[in-house]
């Protein structure tokens, strides 16, 4: 970072740019709508790979405290604190225990920090815990957890890179594990060729649903917003009709569900059957390098980024459009078929009517989370992973609804998505310094700057 | 308000947008969509009214007057005056029609003809209450195969006007869409259990008005932020967050009118962080609203699951909105009890269409509004506020929504639920766009889902040939089949989505 911003340091002397609060923004959002001739990329463009040169540069430092990882993290400790007060407010212990606060604090503090705790100790490390598995169960359980999360986030990160929004990750689960399924317990193979053939089918099942997509988007125009919406429901009620007919109910079963799939379609369970990790994360992490393969390495994945920046510069530059949106939106939908496959082979092993639970719509927040781009998005699926498994937990040890784990999800994703909003927050945002030591518009004072950011942080 | 009329499919309703110049051109006119289109769902009607069709004959309840010889009053009085306005309409469109193929130019304008096939439709319906028909019996055979003939028969003719290189008339899509729906009714009917299955036509329409309301709620505030350039997903989260508020306002004042002015303001209170952070932050609008969404549900959900279920007495017990009969008019067959037997949310739904209609088409604001949600920069050169006009119809838009909100947990259920919108946000957004981003547009399109909606589980009742997951799916089907540009090109609002950065 400190090299490529050597000559932005000369520089600052020059332009003299109005000094609004949002000037970095302004210069961001240019670059993202093309002079607002076109709605902002959902990855922001300072996300996008490259660097962007702002005026408001400085040193390393600065950098640093001002930065997108600094705002990540920031945002992470914002949502954390903001729902911690919020569970604090409504548990009637911690006001009976605010009541002796001064008397002993400790006991009030304990009561706010106890649901965070057991976040912890149900997704990272249980300390408590009696022996070695037990005290690494939760790892393993957050690493389960968050393979479906990660194999969607990817679908709706690929799509998010061509400029397309794809809310129908839950419709394409639901027929990757609609397909999968049926091969898996129908068909009666040999081990690996059987696991095989479900991931095949999976995939195809959820290219063939996001495919549909991508087709009326490219020929007819119709937003693929509402499209993926209408075909989420649309996939929901078939899978609930489908669980009704012969084909799929379990035999002797008046409940909507299937049969279990063979052993020989499962996946091997990596650490032995005391856990639940399967090798399905494998496949999330195979997945990951493909989607980073295919968005950095390949012509294919070129042309969806340039679609996704601006389509018509793309056709102008003789990329087939059309192709591109039908392409992406079938392989987005074959990775959240993906997910549909580690819920039916993995996790689950049967295939029912919450099969695809909310993972896809929690995939949109983790890609969101993820900038798009596909090692982000791996471990933003982790961190949510972690929220889901730990919420589990936490719910059954303190009784503290697991709804908590979506505020602080959403919060750290609108917090990601609005740097400025963050420094504003924290105070850190790069105006307000300028303001207090140089005059509006001069970068001359550099050391000025080191020392107050050093100030705020 | 006259322009509120039953036409579900082809026509575009009064009061929409100028004909747009650009993409709109000659070539888009003779695209095979409409036939190959209007063709498949042809067969499919012949198919399943036809040759599927059932030996039994259905039946449709008409009204059970609560009062015998107020009805009958108002239905004299109601057939007199939709006769009278149909007569006028009709002879004005063919008038009006003679003289514009005199000098050769079209100039029957758009209002007129879905306003005289309204005041038509009113006739029919006031005939007979004034009859005092109780319930029309139809042979489902006939009417299947007289429906499948119609609809091949105009399928044949877009093709052929396809062709022939010409633009396919308004009128077919309309009528297409009306023919196809009798014959859906008939044939699904008589598929009922029973020797004779009827339902009741008042019946079913009011309900679907009732399911309708906050669909409508949801997409004109949908309306008001997409036309004014900012793309409003967070829907869903406006209507929830205003039931919520309601149930626990109304409790805890004990006044469910309070209830209804804390869901506004709610609503309201979403709107403001969509407006915040997409307009002076500049975040994808659309992220904004998925998280919004997101946000909301859990907020929601916790503080239902702690704070609502420890009292649910103090806090989630809000009473209800009592239905308001409007004198007379309530007393007018069919028409009365599902337009004038409605809650004060209800009426409220009316009013905002109206106004919102009015306001954005036929005043100074609108034309501003409209203009930022075109081309901001052109707004702006001519002094106006672009980024406050948009912060204060974001807001507006909110408070609608938080409205319809309200109409959960103070007029359908008395208690707040966890996510009880149930995605019904999303639903009235597809509302809007199958509206066209035009209030009465959205309106029908709202209510035709809440049709849809209202169908399906009265036909779960009596039984049916098709699975309820498929009657349970026909609205999101229809939605894509409108989107996919069956029901004619939508277009939105140029500048929707686009942040405006002044400079």
């Amino acid at each position: 970072m400190s090299e490529s911003n050597a000559p932005r340091q000369e520089n600052d002397v020059a332009p003299e740019r109005p000094e609004t609060l949002d000037d970095e923004v302004v210069l961001d959002l240019a670059l993202d709508t093309a002079d607002g001739a076109m709605a902002p990329s959902v990855i922001p463009a300072t996300s996008q790979g490259g660097q962007i040169p702002h005026a408001a540069g400085g040193s390393v430092f600065r950098q640093i405290v001002t930065g997108n990882a600094m705002v990540s993290v920031l945002s992470v400790v914002l949502a954390i604190v903001l729902g911690g007060i919020l569970m604090a407010v409504t548990n009637p212990k911690v006001a009976e225990t605010a009541g002796y606060f001064f008397a002993r604090p400790g006991d009030m503090l304990t009561e706010v920090f106890r649901p965070y705790v057991a976040l912890v100790q149900g997704s990272i490390f249980n300390w408590a815990g009696a022996d070695t598995a037990a005290q690494l169960y939760p790892i393993t359980e957050t690493l389960t957890v968050s393979t479906p999360l990660i194999l969607a986030g990817l679908g709706v990160a690929l799509a998010f890179r061509a400029g397309l929004f794809n809310i129908g990750a839950q419709g394409q689960i639901i027929f990757g594990a609609l397909f999968g399924a049926y091969v898996g317990f129908t068909w009666h193979l040999p081990f690996l060729v059987h696991l095989l053939l479900v991931i095949v089918a999976g995939f195809v099942g959820g290219a063939v649903w996001g495919g549909v997509v991508g087709l009326l988007k490219a020929r007819t125009g119709a937003h693929e917003v509402i499209v993926t919406i209408m075909l989420n429901y649309i996939a929901n009620f078939l899978l609930l009709f489908l669980l009704t007919t012969p084909a799929f109910q379990r035999k002797g079963s008046t409940n909507p569900i299937s049969p279990f799939l063979d052993q020989s379609a499962l996946f091997p369970e990596l650490l032995g059957p005391q856990f639940r990790l399967h090798a399905g994360f494998l496949l999330a992490v195979l997945a990951t390098v493909f989607v980073w393969w295919l968005l950095k390495r390949s012509t294919l994945g070129f042309e969806f980024r340039a679609v996704g920046a601006n389509q018509s510069a793309a056709r102008t530059a003789g990329i087939n459009v059309p192709r591109a949106v039908i392409l992406v939106m079938a392989i987005a939908g074959a990775l959240a078929g993906l997910a549909g496959i580690a819920q039916v082979s993995g996790t689950e092993k049967y295939l029912s009517g919450g099969v695809a639970a909310s993972i896809g719509f929690d995939a949109i927040t983790v890609a969101l989370l993820g900038r798009s781009t596909p090692w982000g998005t791996f471990f933003a699926g982790l961190l949510f992973g972690a929220f889901r498994a730990g919420g589990v937990a936490m719910q059954a040890e303190t009784q503290t609804p697991i709804d908590i784990v979506l505020v602080i999800q959403s919060l750290i994703v609108l917090f990601i998505a609005a740097p400025p909003l963050v420094r504003a927050i924290f105070g850190l945002n790069p105006r307000k310094k300028k303001k207090a030591t140089g005059g509006p518009g001069s970068g001359t004072m550099p050391s000025g700057k080191i020392e107050s950011g050093a100030a705020t942080a | 308000m006259s322009t509120t009329t039953t036409q579900s499919g082809g026509g575009t309703p009064a009061g929409n947008a100028p004909a747009r110049p650009g993409k709109t051109g000659a070539t888009e006119l003779v695209s095979w969509k409409a036939g190959i289109g209007l063709s498949l769902l042809a067969i499919l009607g012949t198919v399943l009214f036809g040759f599927m069709s059932d030996s039994k004959s259905a039946g449709f309840g008409i009204a059970e007057a609560a009062n015998e010889a107020a009805s009958s009053v108002a239905a004299l009085v109601t057939f007199i005056l939709a006769l009278l306005l149909s007569v006028g309409l009709g002879y004005m469109w063919f008038a009006r029609r003679r003289s514009g193929r005199a000098s050769g130019s079209a100039s029957v304008p758009g209002w007129l003809p879905p306003s005289t096939v309204a005041a038509v439709v009113v006739l029919g319906l006031a005939a007979l209450g004034v009859a005092k028909v109780s319930k029309i019996t139809l042979p489902s055979a006939a009417i299947g195969w007289i429906a499948s003939v119609i609809l091949l028969g105009l399928a044949g003719y877009t093709v052929y006007l396809t062709q022939a290189k010409k633009a396919t008339p308004r009128w077919v899509g309309g009528t297409f869409a009306a023919v196809f729906l009798i014959g859906f009714m008939v044939w699904i009917v008589a598929g009922g259990n029973g020797d004779e299955p009827s339902i009741s036509l008042a019946g079913l329409i009011a309900g679907s008005v009732t399911l309708a309301v906050p669909l409508v709620f949801g997409s004109l505030s949908g309306v008001l932020c997409e036309r004014v350039g900012v793309v409003n997903i967070a829907i869903e989260g406006q209507l929830l967050l205003g039931a919520f508020s309601a149930a626990v306002v109304a409790t805890v004042t004990h006044n469910v009118y309070a209830g209804l002015v804390a869901a506004a303001v709610a609503g309201a209170l979403v709107s403001l962080v969509l407006a915040v952070v997409s307009i002076k932050y500049l975040v994808n609008q659309i992220i904004v609203g998925v998280v919004l969404n997101v946000l909301i549900s859990g907020l929601t959900s916790f503080l239902f699951s702690t704070l609502l279920t420890a009292d649910p007495d103090g806090l989630n017990k809000p009473g209800r909105l009592p239905p308001v009969d409007i004198p007379f008019l309530s007393d007018i067959p069919i028409i009365g009890p599902i337009l004038f037997h409605q809650s004060l949310v209800g009426y409220l739904m009316y009013i905002a269409v109206i106004v919102v209609y009015l306001g954005l088409f036929h005043t100074k604001w609108g034309l501003r509004v409209r203009a930022v949600g075109e081309h901001p920069q052109a707004a702006d050169t001519v002094g106006i506020n672009v980024n406050r006009t948009r912060f204060w119809n974001v807001l507006m838009g909110g408070a609608i929504a938080g409205i319809g909100g309200s109409f959960f947990t103070l007029v359908s259920v008395d208690a707040f639920s966890k996510d009880m919108s149930g995605g019904r946000g999303y639903i009235a957004l597809a509302a809007l766009i199958f509206g066209r981003w035009n209030p009465i547009g959205a309106f029908l399109a709202a209510l035709l889902f809440g049709f849809a909606d209202n169908l399906q589980s009265v036909i779960t009742i009596i039984g049916s040939p098709v699975p309820s997951q498929f009657m349970a799916m026909l609205p999101y089907a229809l939605t894509v089949f409108a989107v996919a540009g069956l029901v004619g090109r939508s277009r939105p609002p140029a500048a929707s989505g686009i942040p405006y950065v002044k400079g």
